[in-house]
This record gives structure tokens, C-alpha cells and sequence, in this order.
């Protein structure tokens, strides 16, 4: 007997700050609107997805040592927005990254058991590290976090904010009129936590939410990501795009669970995904080479070679050959405030690999930035794309995907109408969400507390306090 | 016609199960629900039908105490707090035309997050949006953050020299949390989303702006990430009880909140804060200055005065406040508040010793009461909280600054 199928997850990214968004479309409306955020949410709600994800960034882009003006800029403060969609779904899960270099444990422990109590137990914090001067500057950390200490402080960052969120059982708060006893213990939420990155002690003040803590996402793929993901995650944004790479991603990460005495079900791998969905194959096919020309433009196409030049190359002509010259070996000086520029680890040997594309299927600079940028995508007719989403999770590449739509608001809209009903019909996806919580849509089993240290912490705070 | 008296405007403060620590006790209480969106919704709501300008809400990061400057240890008050601004955002959407001002601590977070929270707000309320911004100076709440020790100290200490610094050192710091909010929420000017496909760009870069602030608690070098929101400024309020404070009120905010005793005493705030906004260069800007009142409210005469008695039977001590506490009809409460108008107050936020009681005769009895007089609005009249205050939408300071430049430069 085959075994039994397992339930795809799937979730909806805001279009984001970067070129996957095409913001030229005519169909393309506002980014920063609520109105946009509800239209999403609403849709994503309507089938029955497990979350809406909402990134963020710190510092605007600059390329040049100008800000970039290229793709969509300006986004909402993750907190309130998520707080606010709150009011307009009942079942929606509701992520949002939340940095831990630019940002203090107290706070944000507050901000999401605020957020729990506030969406009944449907709050998310992909929890990142930012490492660099440029962001910092506009914050009172300020400076520079070494590369080793990243991790370091975004692994204490989160255990403190374990601690706070456990500093509360969750049955002190007994309200009893008669008696007059609000509080079963006057030493709630108390706590004291001090490592080498942070020093904090004192009375936690929100109330145990009703996830206990948020469901944790950790974004990233490098060796200390997938360690920190797997000792301290409920789930992981990936962005492995074949069927290939999905799998040994998958098992990798899946067999290190083991180590920190967790079961292979209580960290969820969901890659970030686009599709395009056609009348036919072909059709489809058509479509995304036009959506990725919207993508790509030449100017675009400039910015990319740039990032990986390490020069400027405003002259450059993006539809002829790539860049003779070679790329500028050392500090990235070009591109500041994005991700992808830290992926160029060797970007002599990247170049390389882009002119043997270039010369093996004749491309311009524009058309090999599209071949090279392109992550994954399911393209096809609905009935193809449920197919091969399918054959993603129950052969273990993923399980489920982060789809981010290229337009705003209406993105997800035809997926939501096509793709979902034939993932139901395979009994592969739900049809009604069976539980009110984001832990329940997931299958993931509440958080235990953490009693043991929690009881530690209180006494040897209790006998600070006496001192 | 013109109205008999100049439109006074209301607002009311939420705090737990109300301002009286017993409150909670009471038959027509909630304490179960205060964690809920639903609780905080049915007050906005009701605040709403009674045409209030705004709510504000308390909030603090420490854990809430008797004590103004150290935990306590009680059992027997609420303890135990939603954040403010999320609380404010959550309650946005199921309201249309209240304004919402949520209490942001400002001595140990970030401008730059609290900026584009309020920007946020601002947006998912469609102009409605606010912010009270609060010093901290409690010893414990630093060590929450464990970024900074502040030395303890009490009420009798509040003027020796040496508190006196950091009292002045705090509110400088807060001027300049306002100050970078302020900048940040300009750094976009209104039509900086071009999004002109010809040139491919979204944005022009022109009308972004670094704000370069400087100052002795933290740089911040700016542009925000969140656009500039509707009302371009949201309202900014404090509230003030001295000098130092009054100072904060002048030279940063649209609005402060102050607690007279009577008539003549709000005169003398109102005063005192004229004079600090006229050395601010302010004069020529309206800040509004609120009265805070505790109020008991019932129909009866004595009945609200009864009522205060046995809360504080239930409590155990009398109730003490920083503001004036009022117990009476809505008729006697209308008296007090036109008069302390001519005292040069603009409104008053109205603090309920209970709820929902006392926010109900504030919507059900005091707003008809004024009604009845034309002291106060019979239907919202305008979409924004700006509006409602009858404060205009400023433009950015950069746009002016960059139009300055330009007409300068075509002088010379």
C-alpha cells in the first residue's frame, strides 16, 4: 500500500521590493494602499492558504551611491500592517520578518505575543540577520555587526524572545470579582536573561498568546542558517528551484532534526515559488517570457551586471554581448542594501559561467540576466502546474511552496480560481481550514514551554530581587 | 448660525477596564476580553457613535504598578498589556471615522520603526492615525532593554538639580524622537511615486530625502521605507504636568494633554505653554491644549459620587490621579467643561473610571448634553483626524525647502 499523500502548504508573498514585482503592468496597482494588503489577503484567505507573507527592508536600496528608482519601492511597517489584516480575515496565518540585528528581544517579544493575541493565534516572524553599516545607519545600534556575531546574535535574539514568551504559563491571570485577585502570582512574567549580546531582566507584560509564541521561519540557506533552522525553527523559506536541489535541500536540512531531538514533521521546508498559468502550455510559456522581459528591462538588465562588475556600467548596451572587461574583485562598493549582492561570493568564476552561457545559446547581457535571474517558476496550465506542485511535496523537494505573484494586488487571484480547486480534488490541499491557528494550519503541536528554564530564571531573579 | 459656543472636541482615554484600579470588579466589566481585538473594537465603536474625535491608548513596556517609578508586586489591579500601536492598527479597519492614538514609549525604541508604524497606521486607517509619545524614566523598564541604567528615584527627589537633568535630558531626547518621526514621515515628498514607464523609473530619487539627523541619543540618516502617509504629518500629543514637559508639548506636538484643577489653572497652562511655543518660533502653529479629566458619570446627582465610594471601598484606598476627577451628572460635567473652554482649552480627553459605563454616558448623555448647547459636532465633518482638529495637511518640508532653493537661485 502507497503511503498516504501528504498535504501541500501554501502561502502568498506580498509582491515584494525587487524585480519580480512588474509594477509597469497595467494591472499593477498600489503598493503601500491597505487596500491592496486586504485584496491579497482576502484572496488568499478564500483559498484556504495557510499564510500571507510580508518581507522587509531597512534602508532603501542604493546602487551608485543613488537610491534605486529601477523597481518598487516603499513598503508598510510589517507589525501594523499584519496587525491590521487582522481585522478583515478570521483564518489567515500572518508572517512578516522581523530583524534581529536593528531591533531589541523585549520589544519584539511584546510586538508578537501582541499580534497572537491580536489575530487569535495566527502570527509568524521570519527571524533575519542584517549585518551591515548601511542599514545601520538608520538606527540607534548603528555600526557594524561582524559576519561571525550574525548568527550568534540572531540565535540569542530569538532564545530571549523564548524566555519572554514562556515567562508567562498562561493561567496566572484568574480575574476573579469576588475576591479580588486579578493575578494568581505576583512574580509573572518575570525573567532575567544575560548572555553575551544582551543583559535584560525585569516582568515580561503581555499574557501568554494563543500559539504560546509565534510559528518561527528562518529565511537563507547558508550552513549556519540551516543549523539555526534546524535547532530552533518551525519552518524554513528556502529558494531551491529544481526538483534536484529541492530534495538533497530537504534531506539535509530534515536530517539534522534529529540532532536537537526533533521529528522530521516539525520544521516545514516552503520554498519561494512564481508561477504563470495559461489556457495552454504554450500559451503559459509565452506569457512568462513576456512577464520576464517586464521584469528584465535593459536598465534593469545594467543594474544586474553591475551588482556582479563591481562597476559602473551605465554605457553598457544591454542588448549586445556581456561586459569584456572583468568584474571588480573585493568589497562590493556598487550595490548597497540588497541580498543578492553577498550571493557573488566568486563573481570572476560567476562571470565565467555567464559568458559560456552567453556563447552557448547566443544571448545579449538583458537575455542572460533573464536566464540566470529566473527563479523558480511554475509555468503550464493549471491542471500542469497542480501536477507538478504536487510531485514537488510528495516526492520531498518541498512541503509547499511561498508563491510570490508578480503583480499587486491581483497576483494571486487566477491560482487561487484554477490551480486550488484541482489540488482539493486531489485531496492534496484543504478544502476548509479545520483549526483557528496558524500551528494548526501548519500540523504543527503547540510549543512546550519552557517551564525548566523559566523556573530558573524566576528564582534567580527572585533572589536578585531580595538582594 | 453661528454656534453659541466654539466647537469643543472630546476624546477618550482607554486604559484596561478603566481608570478606577478597581474597576475590573465590577459586574458590566471585562477583564476576560481585554486580550482580545473584540474588546478594544467595541469601545472604539462605541467612542465612534458618540462622534469623538479620538481615542488614545495607554500603553507602557513595563509591567503596570501603583507605583509611578517602581514595580509593585499587586495582585489585585489589571496587569498585563497589549502593544498600543498594534492595538490601534488591529482596530483600524473596523472604523471609519474616529481617530486613533496609540501611546508609544519613545526612551528605548527606534524612531525610524515607530515613524513608519504610525505611517503605517495612518494608511490602514486612511488618515486617522496618531501617536502620544511617552518618556520613560523607570529604572526597571530600562533594564528590559538592558541598553542604558537609569538611577532610581521618586516624587519627593523630582526636584533635586541632579533629577531635574535627567528629567530634561529624557524630554530633549523625546524632541528629538519627534523630531526625526517628523522628518521621516516628510522624507517622501507626496508625489514621489512617479511610477513612469517610459523611463522605467517608480520613483523619483529627487523627491526622496536623507534626513540627516544628528543628535546626542541617535543618528538617523533617513529615507524612510514607508511613503508619506495620508494626513502627511500624523497628529503628535504628549502629555504634560510641568515645565520641562510643557517645553515638549511647545516646541513638538499638535497637541498636549495637561491636568488642571480648575479654571484658573488651566489658564496658567495654557499660558505657560503659549510662551514656550512663542520662544520656540511656533506661534504662528496650533497646538491644541486638552484638559484631562477622571470621570464617574450617572444620572442621578450623587449617584456617581456613590459609586466612587464604593470603588474605593473595593480598592481599599481612595482613588488618587495626576488629573482632576469628576464625579456627577453629564449636565454638571458640560457646566465644568465649557467653562474651563474660555480657560483657552481646545477639548478634553476624558478618562472613564470605568468601562463601559462611563465611556457609555460620555457617548449617550455628555455628547447630547453638548449637542443640545452647540458645543459640539452632530456628525463627523470631515475624513482625517487633521480634519476633524481642524489642522491643515502640511506639505513636506522638503518639497518647500526644495522650491525655496529654487526661487532663491532664480533671485541671485
Amino acid at each position: 500500500m502507497s503511503k498516504p499523500l501528504k498535504q501541500i502548504h501554501l502561502a502568498a508573498h506580498f509582491p515584494g521590493v525587487n524585480n519580480t514585482t512588474v509594477w509597469s503592468d497595467p494591472a499593477a496597482g498600489s503598493q503601500i494602499d491597505f487596500s491592496s494588503f486586504v485584496h491579497l489577503a482576502r484572496t488568499a484567505e478564500r483559498a484556504k492558504f495557510d499564510f500571507l507573507f510580508l518581507a522587509e527592508g531597512l534602508r532603501l536600496r542604493e546602487q551608485g551611491g543613488q537610491i534605486y528608482d529601477l523597481d518598487v519601492v516603499g513598503r508598510p511597517d510589517t507589525f501594523a500592517v499584519l496587525a491590521a489584516l487582522a481585522a478583515v480575515t478570521d483564518r489567515l496565518g500572518l508572517a512578516g520578518t522581523i530583524n534581529s540585528t536593528f531591533n531589541e528581544p523585549y520589544e519584539v517579544a511584546r510586538q508578537f505575543a501582541s499580534l497572537d493575541h491580536l489575530s487569535a493565534g495566527r502570527a509568524a516572524w521570519n527571524v533575519v540577520t542584517s549585518w551591515d553599516e548601511f542599514t545601520g545607519q538608520n538606527f540607534r545600534r548603528g555600526g557594524f555587526l561582524a559576519q561571525e556575531d550574525r548568527y550568534e546574535r540572531a540565535k540569542q535574539f530569538l532564545t530571549a524572545a523564548q524566555v519572554l514568551f514562556d515567562s508567562w504559563r498562561g493561567d496566572e491571570i484568574v480575574a476573579d470579582k469576588e475576591s479580588g485577585t486579578f493575578l494568581a502570582d505576583p512574580d509573572v512574567g518575570r525573567f532575567q536573561h544575560r548572555v553575551s549580546q544582551f543583559d535584560i531582566a525585569g516582568q515580561f507584560n503581555v499574557p501568554r498568546s494563543p500559539q504560546g509564541r509565534p510559528v518561527i521561519f528562518q529565511a537563507g540557506d547558508s550552513e549556519e542558517g540551516r543549523e539555526f533552522a534546524a535547532s530552533s525553527a518551525d519552518a524554513i523559506f528556502s529558494r531551491h528551484s529544481t526538483l534536484e536541489a529541492g530534495r538533497a535541500f530537504y534531506t539535509d536540512v530534515k536530517d539534522r532534526l534529529d540532532r536537537y531531538g526533533r521529528g522530521r514533521d516539525e520544521l516545514l521546508i516552503l520554498p519561494a515559488a512564481t508561477f504563470v498559468l495559461g489556457d495552454t502550455d504554450a500559451d503559459a510559456q509565452e506569457k512568462a517570457a513576456l512577464i520576464r522581459r517586464q521584469q528584465v528591462s535593459g536598465q534593469t538588465a545594467i543594474k544586474f551586471l553591475e551588482q556582479l562588475w563591481n562597476r559602473d556600467l551605465s554605457d553598457h548596451d544591454p542588448d549586445g554581448p556581456l561586459p569584456e572587461v572583468d568584474p571588480l574583485v573585493g568589497e562590493n562598493t556598487i550595490a548597497k542594501g540588497r541580498a543578492s549582492v553577498r550571493m557573488h561570493r566568486d563573481p570572476l568564476d560567476v562571470a565565467r559561467q555567464w559568458r559560456e552561457l552567453a556563447a552557448t545559446k547566443n544571448l545579449s547581457s538583458r537575455e542572460v540576466i533573464i536566464e540566470v535571474t529566473g527563479r523558480q517558476s511554475f509555468i503550464g496550465t493549471p491542471s500542469k502546474v497542480a501536477e507538478t506542485i504536487n510531485e514537488f511535496v510528495q516526492t520531498d523537494a518541498s512541503d509547499g511552496f511561498i508563491l510570490a505573484p508578480h503583480l499587486t494586488p491581483g497576483g494571486i487571484d487566477e491560482f487561487a480560481d484554477t490551480v486550488v480547486p484541482l489540488l482539493q480534488e486531489r485531496g492534496v490541499f484543504r478544502s476548509e481550514y479545520e483549526g483557528t491557528t496558524l500551528r494548526d494550519h501548519l500540523g504543527l503541536a503547540a510549543p512546550r514551554n519552557r517551564d525548566e528554564n523559566r523556573d530558573e530564571n524566576r528564582n534567580r531573579a527572585t533572589e536578585r530581587a531580595a538582594s | 448660525m453661528p454656534l453659541p459656543h466654539p466647537a469643543l472636541h472630546l476624546a477618550v482615554a482607554l486604559d484596561g477596564t478603566g481608570w478606577h484600579p478597581a474597576a475590573w470588579r465590577l459586574p458590566d466589566a471585562r477583564p476576560e476580553g481585554l486580550f482580545t481585538a473584540a474588546y478594544w473594537a467595541d469601545l472604539v465603536a462605541e467612542a465612534e457613535r458618540g462622534l469623538l474625535d479620538f481615542v488614545t491608548i495607554e500603553d507602557s513596556l513595563g509591567l503596570q504598578s501603583a507605583e509611578t517609578f517602581a514595580p509593585d508586586r499587586r495582585t489585585d489591579q489589571v496587569r498585563g498589556r497589549l502593544d498600543a500601536v498594534l492595538t490601534a492598527a488591529r482596530i483600524a479597519p473596523l472604523s471609519r471615522h474616529i481617530g486613533l492614538v496609540p501611546t508609544a514609549t519613545v526612551t528605548h525604541t527606534e524612531p525610524f520603526h515607530i515613524s513608519k508604524a504610525i505611517a503605517t497606521l495612518d494608511f490602514v486607517s486612511s488618515g486617522r492615525g496618531g501617536v502620544r509619545v511617552q518618556v520613560s524614566g523607570r529604572p526597571h523598564e530600562a533594564e528590559l532593554f538592558g541598553r542604558r541604567t537609569l538611577p532610581p528615584f521618586t516624587f519627593e527627589d523630582f526636584e533635586r538639580p541632579e533629577v531635574q537633568a535627567l528629567v530634561g535630558e529624557l524630554f530633549d531626547e523625546a524632541a528629538d524622537y519627534v523630531e526625526v518621526l517628523r522628518r521621516l514621515w516628510d522624507s517622501w515628498e507626496d508625489d514621489a511615486e512617479i511610477r513612469d514607464v517610459a523611463t522605467g523609473r517608480f520613483i523619483d530619487r529627487e523627491k526622496l530625502h536623507y534626513i540627516d539627523f544628528e543628535g546626542s541619543a541617535f543618528s538617523v540618516k533617513g529615507p524612510s521605507i514607508t511613503p508619506r502617509p495620508p494626513q502627511g504629518q500624523p497628529l503628535v500629543t504628549a502629555l504634560a504636568h510641568q515645565t520641562i514637559p510643557y517645553r515638549l508639548v511647545a516646541r513638538s506636538t499638535d497637541l498636549g494633554f495637561t491636568t488642571p484643577h480648575d479654571a484658573d489653572d488651566a489658564r496658567g497652562i495654557v499660558a505657560e505653554i503659549r510662551a514656550e511655543q512663542a520662544a520656540a518660533g511656533r506661534a504662528d502653529q496650533t497646538v491644541h491644549i486638552f484638559g484631562d479629566l477622571l470621570v464617574f458619570l450617572d444620572d442621578a446627582p450623587g449617584a456617581a459620587a456613590a459609586r466612587r465610594d464604593r470603588l474605593d471601598e473595593l480598592a481599599g484606598t481612595p482613588l488618587t490621579s495626576d488629573a482632576e476627577v469628576f464625579a456627577g451628572t453629564a449636565g454638571d460635567l458640560a457646566d465644568l467643561l465649557l467653562e474651563w473652554q474660555q480657560a483657552g482649552l481646545a477639548g478634553f480627553r476624558l478618562r472613564p473610571a470605568t468601562l463601559p459605563h462611563d465611556l457609555e454616558q460620555i457617548t449617550r448623555r455628555l455628547v447630547p448634553e453638548l449637542q443640545r448647547r452647540g458645543a459640539f459636532r452632530t456628525a463627523y465633518e470631515a475624513d482625517t483626524l487633521r480634519g476633524l482638529l481642524g489642522l491643515p495637511r502640511p506639505g513636506s518640508r522638503y518639497t518647500a525647502a526644495t522650491s525655496a532653493t529654487a526661487s532663491a537661485a532664480t533671485s541671485v
